[in-house]
């Protein structure tokens, strides 16, 4: 599964790891995140993520 | 610099002035800087901000002009950065607060930092209301602008916004008001602020604009953690941040260049005369006299980024390689570039200009100019017409 880029910060997305600080379990591709669901660092929203 | 200025009626700047640097992690701050702490005397003293750790007695020295610390109820953190949180371990130990508000990421970079979990953290959330007597603090936070723990802090009584880093200027004065120092060295000074670290965040700055606009508060008073507070018009700050943050660029080209021989040199002035008498604003900037971050200051409102450099060993000068790496990561968008510089024998630094150009999707005048050893008037010729072609684009682009 793809990686993503915050395009604020730099943070990236890893399915392998998930967000599980906010509820988001590792092998959670980045399609699937909730449409709410915000970068843990930046809290930029879904849009500002590119593919890594 | 030990004075205490009443800000507004029962609000105190007791922050520090350090004349004496000159290096902010790379961006050169050839007058000093100052970080800037509010006192606020109401029912429950609250302090906003501290300085950098070298200055916690300057600090604590100001305050005891005001207040016994240990009166000091609340501490509000807007930002953790070193510059404003390092004297804090001290300053908590003096103040003894009852309450620690920041941000969730404010908790959490204080707790990297400072490996305290026994201080007394209250998180707030972006549009939280507190009260600390007659007045209100409303806290707003600005993640990313520029780290992820920013916040402001407004207070609606007095209609006063502490805008931590935002609005900032690294200027040391024994002045505290805009209205007491020269109007456009003070700009000179806020727009090198902004383009040597907010740049990156633009769009962000977009954003805080309209949704402070939609807020609808007064503001008569902002008061930044670093330079000037702004008194007199505040707006024009906050003006002049929404320019800056849209990128737009004025008829003005940027050429950086390094020179060994002072062959690239040659072509550097030769690109210049071609924009030049087609009525473009050129800035020259060699690398060798120019620092990085006065290099970014004039790159924020020119149209076109024209990059020189020799090859040296394979590859570009390495003060070129520098200011690149530092300008990537700055992300300025909107423009064109080019590339040029003379070589020995090999030639391969004009490549890896116009590569570092096209990756930060600057329009690029095609593979750029590389001429070997000595130019003649032919080679120079190229320049002078490379300088006219990118005049006339940057005309076509860019309105009057
Ligand atoms: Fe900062
Ligand atoms: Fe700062």
């Amino acid at each position: 599964m793809e990686k993503y880029v915050c395009q604020v910060c730099g943070y990236v997305y890893d399915p392998a790891v998930g967000d599980p600080d906010n509820g988001v379990n590792p092998g959670t591709s980045f399609a699937d995140l909730p449409a709410d669901w915000v970068c843990p660092v930046c809290g930029a929203d879904k849009d500002s993520f590119s593919p890594e | 610099m030990r004075t205490v200025v009443e800000i507004k009626k029962g609000v105190h700047w007791v922050g520090a002035v350090d004349w004496h640097v000159r290096d902010f992690h790379g961006y050169s701050v050839d007058k000093g800087s100052t970080y800037n702490s509010y006192l606020v005397m109401d029912d429950k003293v609250t302090l906003f901000d501290a300085v950098k750790k070298p200055f916690k007695s300057d600090m604590l020295h100001n305050i005891y002009k005001v207040i016994d610390p240990g009166k000091i109820d609340y501490l509000v953190v807007n930002h953790v950065e070193p510059d404003h949180s390092g004297s804090i371990p001290e300053i908590i130990e003096a103040i003894k607060p009852e309450k620690v508000f920041c941000s969730s990421r404010g908790k959490k970079a204080l707790l990297d930092h400072y490996h305290r979990d026994d201080w007394p953290y209250e998180i707030v959330e972006s549009g939280q209301e507190i009260s600390i007597g007659k007045r209100t603090i409303t806290f707003l936070e600005t993640r990313m602008l520029h780290w992820p723990d920013s916040m402001f802090s407004y207070i609606k009584e007095e209609s006063l916004l502490i805008s931590s880093d935002a609005f900032g200027q690294h200027w040391a004065t024994s002045e505290r008001f805009n209205d007491q120092v020269d109007s456009s060295e003070l700009m000179a000074h806020a727009v090198k602020y902004y383009a040597n670290i907010l740049l990156p965040y633009s769009g962000l700055v977009q954003k805080l604009i309209a949704e402070v606009k939609k807020m609808n508060i007064k503001i008569d008073m902002i008061a930044p953690d670093h330079g000037l507070i702004w008194r007199e018009d505040p707006l024009q700050i906050v003006e002049a941040y929404d320019k800056w943050s849209k990128q737009g660029c004025k008829r003005k080209a940027l050429i950086i260049y390094d020179t060994m021989w002072h062959s690239t040199e040659m072509m550097a002035k030769a690109i210049a005369d071609g924009l030049i008498e087609s009525g473009i604003s050129v800035k020259l900037m060699n690398l060798a006299c120019d620092h990085r971050s006065d290099v970014i200051t004039e790159m924020i409102d020119s149209k076109a980024v024209i990059l020189g450099s020799p090859t040296l060993n394979n590859g570009m000068l390495p003060r070129m390689a520098d200011m690149l790496c530092y300008m990537k990561g700055l992300r300025p968008i909107n423009k064109f570039g080019a590339a040029f510089g003379s070589y020995g024998w090999s030639g391969e630094a004009v490549k890896q200009l116009a590569k570092s150009l096209e990756e930060m999707k600057m329009k690029l005048f095609g593979a750029g100019i590389n001429l070997q050893f000595v130019p003649n008037h032919e080679g120079l010729k190229k320049c002078v017409d490379l300088g006219r072609e990118i005049a006339a684009a940057i005309k076509d682009s860019v309105p009057v």
